[in-house]
């Protein structure tokens, strides 16, 4: 209560003898002011999060991992259940049981009562990590290797084609799985002979840019000083891995007359909350905000390609850190299709274009949880129905399984195909033998589980709109 | 198409359909399942995801009237004595019927839709349910069948007691003999296993270690009914008798009982629930709808008339517009009415809600009593479009649907699906109607 305002009933000292207090009967009158009990709070506090559970267990049926493993005592436990057990007891220690949640965020989408699940999760594994795992342990390593999957990258980058054969030399994988526990089944993605923004300064860079969409615009016959400017944040995967898809984005939002930069950035922090490594996520996170919301000041949105980047950028930045200008970046983040669908005539675009077998006739397409989590889990089949000459099908609301690192530790990977196998039955079902999805680890596990190409929304997108 | 101020200081176009649907629960389902098979390009918005795993899967259209000691035997002949402002009396008996047409239709695995007469369901609790429409997995449960029950209910899953169950069923006096066991689940899964892992493993007919046996998990269930089995002619189970391969899983386990199996419909959360879920939105994909959820509608241009909503998408404002919008938001569970201290409100659009000015006369003493509250909801003319306090329609192309409308106690009369299933359907059929 602010000082300005009027003293409650106690200020008098005498409600002892207020002749109007009846216990038998409701106090209705002015001077009645309801105790506000939690207050709304401007820090991370969870109680009001953990109060507005009332125990439907809708999460609970929302979670690909107690599905097929009921020794994981679901979201509701994970989240408002094991949050009141540390505030009543200050020698509780969260339950191993939280390493086992894959972070897919399904329960934040499921819960009618807003209950800020993935929030509660991530503190909790955070709480885990910090506290209660041993920093000489292997699994720490093995898990912060794999959490800071971007550092990696960067060193195989330098010399793809070795680091391309080495990565998936047996006699080393299988030293990997048993001395690492990481999984020997999987093959590692293959590394780029030219990243992203490698092939971005070719192109000239922003400068470059914004001359081609200008011309664009042009064309279009859009005013040529359209204030249409993104910067793009194209994580890891679409940098060392798939850069065809960083490509793609560029070239379908210069289509539309879009500028595209390309700031500064690290890892979007997705590996890293999914792993308990808050501080690391944090360092890239103050790299990405600080860049992003510069730009934002500017008019320009944050687009990316990588559902989970999009995700962590509005959602788990907000939720986890502090950090100067991090709303105003979270406002203005958006995933790739989805802004256009929001700023440009996508639809009629598309259901006026074609496409002749550029990629594949046929698509057996995924919505990985985190679009589902954006909403975003019809946007691909709602798009491409409409496009003459490609079909698409959704393969069902499985998880994929893999969960990013989640699949990729050898004592996860029978739990992660136990968990995908909905979906390859469903795309072995499907008409297309070519996948489709957003995020690049869910790629990996329907290539893993059918031996399908897998495609992102914006090749397509590419394939029917870019000349 | 409206060009308006976007988050980012340039300019954004509406995404644009000719129907938004808002809420997806049943009654937004319908709603946009009627308008996209009139023809209408509709689009449906959900907070959250669909409640319907939270409800029974029983589909009730009306159970008791107000005053009455029995249950209703025909809810359509019972209709012309409910008040004049029950929404069923607003879209009348014949919109009924055609939305149930709508419904049958669409949710394949239904049954009850041969007869306009009310069908007789055990509930887990052991009580008898007057209801219109349940899942085919119930059907061999119905109370009027004279075939001896057993029922079966597992140590791990508290929710169904089905001993207790079964002696409520027989001090009800039903026409059948009936008892109750409770068994291990082979596999002996941890005690709050989700029904969702008990549906995936009977999906797949996983293995299961039973005496240091790996088992096939359908068989070891049998294995373990069979000799609690006295000649019954059909056993009832907890309802998580698989999801996707629901059928399959009773067929194994009938025939290995010599029994006809069902399912007694649980609490929340709730497979049938989940199938009806499933079917729903298949339907809408096959009918071309449009939907999405996980973002909040937060608010509206218009006066008179709504021009377009916003969807709150991390604090970004995105602008939805349509030409004909309805309201599925829900009641009071649902939010989409909302209470304070003082007041009751339709947090969207402030439709106006009639309540009384004292909240003590909100509700009475008596748990059971005749509550105010419980019929507390918008009220709407007969297009279904809500009304202000002067009985003046509010916007002009705006129409509500389901929960969100007042003047009906869904949990006493038993009308929760039947009222969002009617009016979800008249306001998509009239919507579509003027978009047309």
């Amino acid at each position: 209560m602010s000082d300005t305002e009027s003293p409650g009933p106690d200020a008098s000292g005498d409600t002892e003898s207020d002749p109007s207090f009846d216990p038998a009967e409701p106090n209705t009158g002015d001077s009645f002011e309801p105790v506000d009990v939690f207050p709304d709070s401007d820090d991370f506090d969870l109680r009001p999060g953990a109060d507005s559970c009332y125990k439907c267990s809708t999460c609970d049926t929302n979670c690909p991992v107690a599905e097929v493993d009921d020794d994981f005592p679901g979201p509701k436990f994970q989240g408002p259940e094991q949050w009141r057990l540390k505030q009543t007891d200050d020698d509780y220690e969260v339950d191993d049981s939280i390493m086992d949640c894959s972070n897919c965020m399904r329960c934040d989408n499921a819960c009618p009562s807003g209950v800020p699940l993935s929030q509660m999760h991530n503190t909790a594994r955070g709480q885990y990590v910090d506290e209660q795992m041993s920093k000489l342990s292997v699994e720490y390593w093995r898990n912060r290797i794999l959490a800071n999957y971007r550092t990696s990258a960067w060193f195989a980058s330098k010399v793809p084609r070795l680091a391309n054969f080495a990565m998936n030399f047996g006699p080393a994988r299988w030293a990997m799985d048993k001395a690492m526990g990481i999984t020997d089944e999987r093959e590692f993605p293959a590394f780029a002979t030219e990243t992203f923004t490698e092939w971005w300064a070719k192109q000239g860079g922003a400068a470059g840019s914004r001359e081609r969409a200008r011309e664009a615009r042009e064309r279009r016959g859009d005013p040529v000083d359209a204030d249409k400017q993104i910067a793009y944040f194209h994580g890891c995967y679409s940098e060392y891995n798939t850069p065809e898809v960083g490509k793609a984005l560029v070239r379908v939002y210069e289509h539309f007359g879009y500028e595209v930069v390309v700031p500064d950035q690290g890892c979007s922090g997705t590996p890293m909350f999914a792993n308990g490594m808050v501080d690391d996520a944090r360092r890239h996170a103050e790299v990405n905000v600080s860049s992003m919301s510069d730009l934002v000041d500017e008019g320009y949105d944050a687009i990316a390609s990588c559902t989970s980047c999009s995700m962590a950028l509005r959602q788990e930045y907000p939720e986890l850190f502090d950090i100067e200008g991090i709303d105003d970046v979270a406002t203005h983040t958006f995933e790739s299709v989805e802004y256009l669908r929001i700023h440009e005539d996508l639809v009629d675009e598309v259901r006026e274009a074609e496409v002749d077998d550029e990629l594949a006739e046929e698509f057996a397409y995924h919505a990985p949880c985190h679009a589902r989590n954006q909403g975003l889990d019809r946007q691909a089949v709602e798009l491409f129905r409409d496009l003459d000459g490609a079909e698409i099908e959704d393969v069902g609301e499985s998880c994929s399984g893999i969960s990013g690192t989640y699949g990729w530790k050898s004592e996860k990977y029978e739990k992660s195909m136990a968990i995908g196998e909905e979906m390859f039955d469903h795309m072995d079902h499907a008409a297309g033998e070519t996948g489709m999805t957003e995020c690049p680890t869910c790629a990996m596990q329907m290539e893993h589980g059918t031996g399908y190409e897998v495609r992102h929304p914006l090749e397509l997108l590419e394939a029917a709109l870019v000349e | 198409m409206e060009a308006t101020p976007s988050p980012t200081g340039g300019t954004s176009v509406a995404i644009d359909s000719d129907v938004l649907v808002i809420g997806g629960g049943i009654a937004g389902l319908t709603a946009t399942l009627a308008a996209a098979r009139a023809g209408a390009d509709v689009r449906l918005v959900s907070y959250k995801q669909s409640t319907l795993r939270n409800a029974s899967g029983l589909i009730d259209i009306l159970g008791y009237l107000p005053d009455s000691d029995g249950p209703v035997v025909d809810p359509y002949a019972a209709i012309p004595d409910l008040p004049s402002e029950h929404p069923y009396r607003i879209v009348g008996t014949d919109t009924v019927e055609e939305a149930m047409a709508l419904f049958d239709d669409a949710a394949a695995n239904y049954r009850g839709g041969h007869t306009d007469a009310n069908a007789l369901l055990p509930t887990h609790g052991g009580t008898i349910k007057p209801t219109a429409r349940y899942p085919a997995s119930a059907s061999a449960g119905l109370a009027s069948d004279e075939r001896d029950v057993l029922l079966v209910g597992f140590e791990a899953m508290t929710d169904f007691d089905a001993p207790r169950a079964a002696s409520h069923l027989a001090a009800a006096d039903v026409p059948f003999e009936v008892r109750g066991v409770t068994i291990r689940f082979p596999g002996d899964l941890r005690a709050d296993a989700k029904v969702t892992r008990y549906a995936k493993l009977l999906d797949t007919d996983g293995t299961v270690t039973v005496r240091g046996r790996d088992r096939p998990v359908r068989e070891a269930l049998a294995e373990r009914v069979n000799p609690h089995l006295e000649g019954e002619g059909r056993v009832g189970f907890p309802a998580v008798l698989g999801d996707d391969a629901a059928g399959a899983v009773r067929e194994a386990l009938a025939e290995r009982l010599g029994a006809a199996v069902f399912e007694v419909p649980m609490g929340p959360p709730s497979l049938p629930g989940l199938r009806l879920e499933d079917a729903l939105f298949d339907a809408l994909d096959a009918a071309g709808a449009r939907f999405e959820t996980g973002n909040p509608v937060v608010g509206f241009d218009g006066d008179g008339e709504i021009e377009q909503v916003y969807v709150e998408k991390n604090g970004a404002e995105i602008p939805y517009a349509a030409d004909e919008y309805v309201l599925a938001t829900g009641g009071l569970v649902g939010k989409g009415i909302e209470s304070e201290r003082d007041e009751v409100y339709e947090p969207i659009f402030g439709c106006h809600i009639a309540q009384p000015d004292d909240r003590y006369a909100w509700s009475e003493h008596d748990a059971f009593g005749d509550h105010e509250f419980a019929r507390f909801g918008v009220q709407a003319d007969a297009e279904l479009r809500p009304t202000d306090a002067a009985d003046d329609v509010a916007y002009e192309n705006l129409r509500a649907a389901g929960s969100v409308l007042g003047g009906y106690d869904f949990a006493a009369e038993k009308s929760g699906s039947g009222v969002s299933i009617a009016t979800g359907y008249a306001a998509g059929r009239d919507a579509a109607e003027v978009v047309a």
